[in-house]
């Protein structure tokens, strides 16, 4: 076949060109650039089945017909991205496949450690099993016995396209169909791995199931698709963070993430987003268009997100749900931090399908420096969704006088028996509230931060333990010199 | 040596001149009470030891400890010492009065090259003070000073005090908006305080506090001058004469 030839003489050739590397790790790295033939040696370095290229592909050639029409309606501010100047696909090189911890390079390892990510004894100790992601290729999955003994699948994307292709074809796609929008498409295109849950019918999976994403090779955008399912009765938590090394050239980062939650299950999902934002001057950091969405589909399904977005020099996202099974639940809860010359434009979609169907909406923006910090959320209930409610909070909070806050919600509401309420509010950090503080002995900084983690209490209060402190010392960072 | 002491100081607000030359000295252990009628310059003064913003000093010194105050941050003076307990103390939504207390010490300890204290250590420090001021240790589980009625703030301000062991305490008018009931668990802390190695400065438009925290030394504020000093029966003088004759000869 002319295209198995094209693969490999694709393989072959990057097999044979040398790049200047950031880590000592050794790469094998797509020719520069997207077309069909990218598309085609990414799917056949995973060693993927036809169904999954010929879905790739189909996304591609879509893609093409969205003729770089990115979404234009988001209140951000970049230049035009050249999405044949980048890298589709980088892989730490291994030599056969791992079965234990010892096997994965030191070098990668201590990586980690540096990042603080504890991957080893620490992760056990607390419960939590580790996807772990460096650049896109997973590389070590610790307690993945016991969640198999379980009957829980946490697994990297790939391999579950290798081992449970059933789970894939039915639900990938599903919640974010390949032609949802420019960057969910292009992800559906050349996403390279990810995470794929699954937890079976009735479990309450007893440990936090944990991913960190990592970007280290230059030029390489970021696609990560991850897939969860929790069946009928099931509950999960799933944790989401990342951290990425300073550098110069902007970085694409388009994720898609899809949830589907059936009878009476349960998925919290939580974010901690603290990616490059670039400096002071608006230079480099990365551009975060992320796509995630959960389908609560059974009755009384819930799905949570929780997301703490301080870094990336541009965030693009709308983490949502579809309430379509009755009496189902979604609730958002979101602390953005923008600083410098950051841009977030963030919120979230609650779609009322089924009757009684809730959602609940905690939005806290933090503007500071020449930093635009926009929420931008969608409540739309349709005209079977009797009973249904939504409460939508909105507060920003200013911190200096060149930086914005905008609030931008829609209510569509097509049923006479739904209620939406919203409550918003903007305020600046007072000079007494500094005073004050400081007055104690604490530091600007340290009073600003503690009183912008009490503005946003609430939302951390929905993140696991770990996770919360962890946040917490975030938000505090995050606003290092930004009042002065 | 004097704990505090204040050398002719003057200082304006928007360019106008509230304190006119002020000079007190204040020894370890004593307790100064400054008096005067609103509007002379009492919580200008208080103001202006702490560092806050919008006081322009444009002459004098303070000095604690023989160390320049005016050079210092406010967070600076905070950790030196200096505690203000405010007229109107500040709320922080969201910030629990345990998370607050525990910033504000650990940020002392560092300051003194001592080790933080951790969550368990706190907790029963703090456990251990709400029980001596005779305060419900659920209060420090509330956003600070949100939604506290008048005593309440007083009191989480003396626990604070309690906490961080100032060198120099000064009260900015600690007994407005209190009953007799939270004046007098407020004075009891503000009692149980008193040391040789620690200093007050209590600034009050009435003598009432003064029949609770007994001073040594009391100081007439009129015009931004102190018009007169004497000891404790000064302040009862007050009561009695008001503050009249003051304002008349600084006029």
């Amino acid at each position: 076949m002319a295209a198995t030839r094209e693969t490999a003489a694709a393989v072959r050739d990057v097999e044979q060109y040398k790049y200047g590397f950031v880590t000592d790790i050794e790469s094998d790295m797509a020719p520069l650039g997207l077309n069909e033939g990218i598309i085609r040696f990414i799917s056949a370095k995973k060693g993927e089945p036809e169904w999954m290229l010929e879905w790739r592909l189909k996304a591609y050639r879509y893609w093409l017909t969205l003729a770089d029409e990115e979404p234009g309606w988001a209140k951000l501010r970049f230049p035009k991205i050249d999405y044949q100047a980048s890298y589709y696909y980088a892989a730490p090189k291994r030599k056969a496949a791992l079965t234990s911890l010892d096997e994965v390079d030191p070098k990668l390892l201590e990586t980690y450690k540096k990042l603080g990510i504890p991957l080893l004894e620490q992760q056990i100790l607390a419960g939590v099993a580790v996807d772990a992601v460096f650049d896109s290729v997973s590389v070590a999955t610790t307690y993945k016995k016991k969640l198999e003994q379980l009957g829980v699948i946490f697994a990297p994307f790939s391999e579950a396209v290798h081992k449970h292709p059933e789970l894939v074809k039915k639900y990938l796609g599903s919640v974010v169909p390949y032609s949802d929008n420019f960057y969910a498409t292009l992800n559906s295109a050349v996403f390279t791995d990810g995470s794929f849950v699954y937890i079976p019918k009735g479990l309450r999976c007893p440990m936090e199931l944990s991913t960190y994403f990592r970007i280290n090779e230059k030029n390489t955008g970021q696609f990560e698709r991850t897939l969860i399912i929790a069946d009928e009765g099931s509950y999960v938590s799933y944790l989401e963070g990342c951290t990425a090394p300073q550098r110069d050239e902007n970085q694409l980062h388009a994720a898609v993430v899809e949830l589907v939650a059936l009878d009476d299950a349960e998925i919290k999902y939580s974010t901690v987003q603290n990616w490059y934002p670039g400096d002071a001057d608006g230079k480099g950091g990365i551009y975060n268009f992320v796509t995630k969405r959960g389908a609560c589909r059974g009755k009384n399904s819930k799905i949570m997100w929780t997301q703490v977005e301080t870094g990336s020099a541009i965030t693009w996202k709308y983490p949502s749900c579809i309430l379509q099974g009755d009496n189902s639940v979604g609730e958002f809860y979101s602390v953005a931090i923008t600083s410098n010359r950051q841009q977030a434009d963030t919120g979230t979609k609650m779609i009322h399908l089924g009757r009684n169907t809730r959602s609940k909406i905690v939005s806290k923006g933090i503007s500071a420096g020449h930093a635009d910090n926009t929420y931008r959320g969608l409540v739309r209930i349709g005209a079977k969704a009797d009973g249904a409610r939504n409460y939508t909070q909105c507060d920003s909070l200013l911190i200096g006088s060149t930086c914005g806050a905008h609030t931008v919600p829609y209510v569509e509401n097509r049923n006479p028996t739904a209620v939406t309420e919203h409550e918003a509010t903007t305020s600046k950090i007072s000079e007494d509230q500094l005073f004050y503080c400081r007055q104690r002995g604490m530091s600007q900084e340290e009073a600003v931060s503690l009183i912008v983690n009490g503005f946003c209490r609430e939302v951390l209060q929905t993140l696991p333990m770990e996770f919360a402190v962890e946040a917490q010392k975030l938000v505090g960072i995050s606003l290092e010199g930004s009042v002065g | 040596m004097a704990l505090l002491e204040i050398k002719n100081l003057h200082a304006s607000v928007a360019g106008k001149e509230i304190l006119k030359g002020i000079t007190l000295s204040v020894e370890p252990g004593a307790v100064h009470a400054i008096m005067g009628p609103n509007g002379t310059g009492k919580s200008t003064l208080s103001n202006v030891i702490a560092g806050r913003e919008g006081y322009d000093v444009t002459q004098g010194e303070v000095l604690l400890d023989g160390k320049n105050v005016l050079a210092m941050s406010p967070d600076e003076r905070a950790r030196a010492g200096i505690f203000l307990a405010f007229q109107y103390p500040v709320e922080i939504p969201g910030v629990t009065t345990s998370a607050f207390l525990k910033t504000a010490l650990n940020a002392k300890r560092r300051a003194e090259g001592k080790t933080e204290v951790d969550a368990m250590e706190f907790l029963k420090l703090v456990k251990a003070k709400t029980a001596a001021l005779g305060m419900p240790y659920d209060m420090i589980k509330r956003a600070l000073n949100v939604g506290f009625s008048g005593g309440e703030k007083k009191r989480a301000e003396v626990l604070q005090m309690t906490l961080l062991e100032p060198r120099l305490a000064i009260l900015d008018e600690t007994d407005s908006g209190l009953d007799i009931d939270a004046l007098k668990v407020v004075s009891d802390g503000v009692n149980a305080l008193r040391a040789p190695d620690r200093a007050f400065l209590v600034i009050t438009h009435y003598q009432r506090l003064l029949d609770y925290i007994v001073p040594d030394h009391v100081h007439v504020l009129a015009h931004g001058r102190i018009a007169a000093s004497g000891g404790k029966d000064l302040a009862l003088e007050l009561e009695a004469e008001g503050y009249a004759k003051y304002l008349d000869t600084a006029a």
